[in-house]
């Protein structure tokens, strides 16, 4: 503790630094310091003020209140690109990457190799990246073009870019939310070959557990205000959890027994084949929820694809309450009862401009539509109950999607879908990237759902939520399902990390 | 057991790479297989004929090289309506400067014309926050009323020499100076947008303008770049024309916008931005002129042309679409 004081011994240190935004305090008195080596995570839910620290801290935004130094000097950096030049890289969770220019092409992009002649050095752009990505140990094809790889790559790629520029301090905002378990790890070694060499780093993550895993020391920000600052040793995840939300929560990642048994089969995917999945078969009855769990490219959101119909099923063959139904695309679906919350809400799932009401609405314009106008009351009274039946918390619901947290676009997203009372809802990652206090609103709203009778198949990585939820889990590989648990036979999500890495790796 | 043999393994969603993608090299594809068609079916006709090949390069040598500026600005993901009309104000003033003032004021104020055209088009766009589309949608009527008042809707012919030899009718061996100078453009382009980081930062920007800020770059400076350079191009254009008809029109140039887009588009420019070839844009404009000039061979006329033009568009872009990524 006492040589986390000292400010000597700090890449930077930030004091008593507040921020407004046109009137609103978002930011107040907050101290932040981060030394060579350390692995500093930052917590807190949406709102926080993380995002605005670290702002402040790349430069995005100018110093107005307190200080920063860094090697013992009073900074406010102008830009961007005037931190990055003092050594602090941030490694964007909206990905700072070009997908139409290759891996190379992206790590040195605004320092590209010359030749005498001042053109690009082509050559030497390929060996200065796959040199950073030897460094990391990271295996990649630097010539191949960004939109070719997926998530994970994309975040390595993120690091390698901000490695190309000498950095001395690395801020990774929610790094692994888009990860699954062994790429994390392959992240987490990343980083600390990163901090052997002295290289510090700021962690913000929603993952409690992955963050006392990483972290030196760890500070909770709730409402402008710093409200924990303490080494990582001295901390337990009920800790940190009760700093975030301000309560002790009750704790919504227990596995809670249902009160309606389950009952017949509703939804049932026989021998479904397409580019990505051979022959899987599912049946998930009234009430149950079956958790999907796999690698990254096991075919898990694939198949919540197929099923809705996005992509072309090859063979087999959905039925509802033992009917048989053809479904060819969303819409087909949305007839049969079937609803898909989207593994990408911004993209797939919302339209952020527009406001809560009318991306509420956007399923039901049948049902609120007289002759060719929307009965605009009903519309409103069919929003004001959707919205409440999932707990969506917003100024009003005429505020446009992008004014409010995660969790509560996510919330948004979901009641979208109950609008057409559906029987059968396909969730995909649904609580990624959301804090901790919505996402157990999320595992309640999927609970209540199960209760109501629904069928629910669901993806994610986050394996406790997973098993909060799940009556049955099923471990995909390669397209395939390879193995099917009941709830009560997995001991906890190691457990269970355990049987996805395969029975070779227990 | 954290074997990095994992990273390897690409995004089942992404496209599958092959060693040859068909979809970037459609424009050379094309253009040899409508050669040859046209070479079997028109070979009575003339198509073959080396006069009828160099007429087509003097046809199309004035779209290609507004197309190599189009390029960039496509490639940055903006778009320029103006470029025909610039081209036609272009003809005009250099026209009348070379008349009274005589050659090299006239090249000097035929591309300070572009330069112009080309700041007001980048002020809109990056200034006010104006989409390109609208933005140069408007300074197509602007330039072409300009042209039309400045010139009272008379051609204003050019009599120096020089100059036709220079722009227009002049040979170097075999080949028109039109090609040559398409030829010129075409490489530099190619050199500037492939080999320099100017031209990467140009994709960068069309390809990701969040992430292009966000690596330092300033992507309004770079789009402003691109329309500035591109209303200069299509001066230079204009300047060819009045090389080569021997006058300053304001219709030179009138439509050659969709020309220039399906040329560029063809060539394997992506409309979304981010990705774009100078090399194939010229190949495009090639294509177009080789269509063009077997329609006419076949009989067709001219608003048979213009059909077939707007259907390469189409077809073009529905030939290279891909899903977006992201």
């Amino acid at each position: 503790m006492s040589h986390a004081k000292s400010n000597d011994h700090h890449i930077v240190t930030l004091t008593g630094i507040g921020k407004t935004f046109g009137g609103v305090r978002v930011l107040g008195g907050v101290d932040f310091s981060v030394g060579p080596g350390q692995v500093h995570g930052l917590v807190g839910e949406n709102g926080a003020g993380k995002s605005t620290l670290m702002k402040i801290l790349s430069g995005v935004y100018p110093v107005e209140e307190g200080t920063l130094l860094m090697d013992g000097e009073s900074r406010s950096f102008s830009s961007p690109e005037d931190a990055q030049r003092r050594g602090i890289g941030m490694v964007f969770q909206e990905f700072s990457l070009v997908p139409t220019l290759s891996v190379a092409e992206n790590v040195m992009l605004h320092q590209e190799p010359r030749t005498v002649l001042g053109l690009i050095d082509e050559r030497a752009t390929v060996s200065a990246a796959q040199a950073l990505f030897a460094e990391m140990d990271v295996d990649i094809d630097v010539r191949k073009r960004m939109s070719d790889f997926g998530p994970a790559q994309w975040q390595l790629t993120e690091i390698a870019k901000s490695l190309a520029r000498e950095v001395r301090l690395l801020i990774l905002d929610e790094p692994t939310s888009s990860l699954t378990r062994s790429e994390s790890v392959i992240l987490f070694d990343l980083i600390s070959r990163l901090t052997a060499r002295g290289i510090g780093i700021v962690y913000i993550s929603h993952r409690m557990e992955e963050i006392l895993q990483v972290c030196d020391h760890v500070t909770v920000l709730r409402d402008g205000q710093l409200v924990l600052s303490s080494p990582a040793a001295e901390l337990t995840v009920q800790d940190i959890v009760v700093a975030v939300v301000g309560r002790a929560s009750e704790d919504h990642f227990e596995w809670r027994p249902r009160a309606r048994p389950v009952g017949p089969v509703l939804l049932q995917i026989e021998n479904v084949s397409t580019a990505a999945l051979t022959e899987v078969t599912v049946s998930v009855r009234e009430s149950e929820v079956v958790g999907l769990v796999g690698l990254v490219g096991s075919g898990r959101s694939e198949l919540l694809r197929a099923v809705f119909g996005v992509d072309r099923k090859d063979s087999g063959t959905v039925s509802i309450s033992g009917e048989m139904v053809a479904i060819n695309n969303p819409r087909d679906a949305v007839r049969a009862g079937i609803a898909l919350i989207p593994e990408d809400r911004r993209v797939e799932g919302l339209v952020l401009q527009h406001s809560v009401t009318s991306n509420i609405i956007l399923t039901l314009y049948g049902a609120l539509t007289r002759w060719i106008f929307v009965r605009n009351s009903a519309a409103r009274a069919t929003v004001a109950k959707l919205a409440k039946s999932v707990g969506i918390r917003a100024p009003s619901f005429e505020v446009p999607m992008f004014q409010l947290s995660g969790g509560n676009q996510q919330k948004a997203v979901i009641a979208k879908w109950l609008g057409t009372h559906p029987r059968v809802l396909l969730m995909d990652e649904p609580t990624a990237g959301i804090d901790i206090g919505a996402k157990g609103e999320v595992v309640e709203v999927v609970r209540s759902l199960a209760e109501q009778g629904n069928a629910i198949l669901i993806v994610s990585s986050d394996l406790p939520e997973l098993l909060a939820v799940s009556d049955r889990v099923l471990i995909m590989r390669a397209g395939r399902i390879e193995e099917s648990h009941e709830r009560s036979a997995l001991v906890d999500d190691a457990h269970l990390q355990r049987l996805i890495q395969g029975a070779g790796h227990a | 057991m954290t074997s990095p043999a994992i990273i390897k393994d690409p995004d089942p969603r992404a496209r599958p790479s092959w060693g040859f993608d068909w979809r970037e090299n459609i424009v050379y594809i094309g253009f040899v297989f409508v050669l040859v068609v046209f070479g079997f079916t028109l070979f009575d006709q003339g198509f073959l004929n080396p006069n009828n090949l160099l007429n087509i390069l003097r046809q199309t040598s004035i779209i290609a090289v507004m197309a190599v500026g189009m390029t960039f600005v496509i490639s940055a993901a903006e778009i320029d309506l103006s470029v025909g009309a610039v081209a036609g104000l272009a003809s005009v003033t250099t026209a009348y400067t070379v008349a009274q003032w005589g050659l090299f004021p006239g090249i000097l104020v035929g591309l300070l014309t572009g330069l112009v055209v080309g700041a007001l088009n980048a002020t809109f766009v990056t200034v006010l926050g104006i989409p390109s589309f609208l933005a140069t949608l408007g300074m197509l009527g602007v330039a072409t009323g300009a042209a039309q008042w400045f010139s009272a809707n008379q051609p204003l012919p050019i009599r120096d020499d020089v100059y036709l030899a220079m722009f227009g009718s002049g040979n170097l061996g075999f080949l028109p100076v039109l090609a040559i100078w398409m030829i010129v453009f075409g490489l530099i382009g190619h050199v500037v947008l492939r080999k320099t980081p100017f031209g990467r930062y140009v994709l960068a920007t069309g390809g990701n303008s969040v992430a292009a800020r966000f690596s330092g770059l300033n992507p309004r400076r770079i789009k402003a770049s691109v329309l500035i350079l591109c209303s200069v191009v299509a001066a230079f254009a204009g300047m060819l024309y009045a090389g080569r008809l021997e006058s300053g029109r304001y219709q030179w140039g009138t439509g050659d916008e969709l020309s220039v887009i399906a040329a560029v588009v063809l060539g394997g420019t992506s409309l979304f931005g981010g990705k774009g070839s100078v090399v194939g844009a010229v190949f495009g404009a090639l294509l177009i002129g080789v269509v063009n000039n077997g329609i006419v061979l076949m009989g067709l006329d001219f608003s048979q042309q213009t059909i077939v033009r707007g259907a390469i568009i189409i077809l073009a872009v529905a030939l290279a679409r891909r899903t977006p990524v992201k």
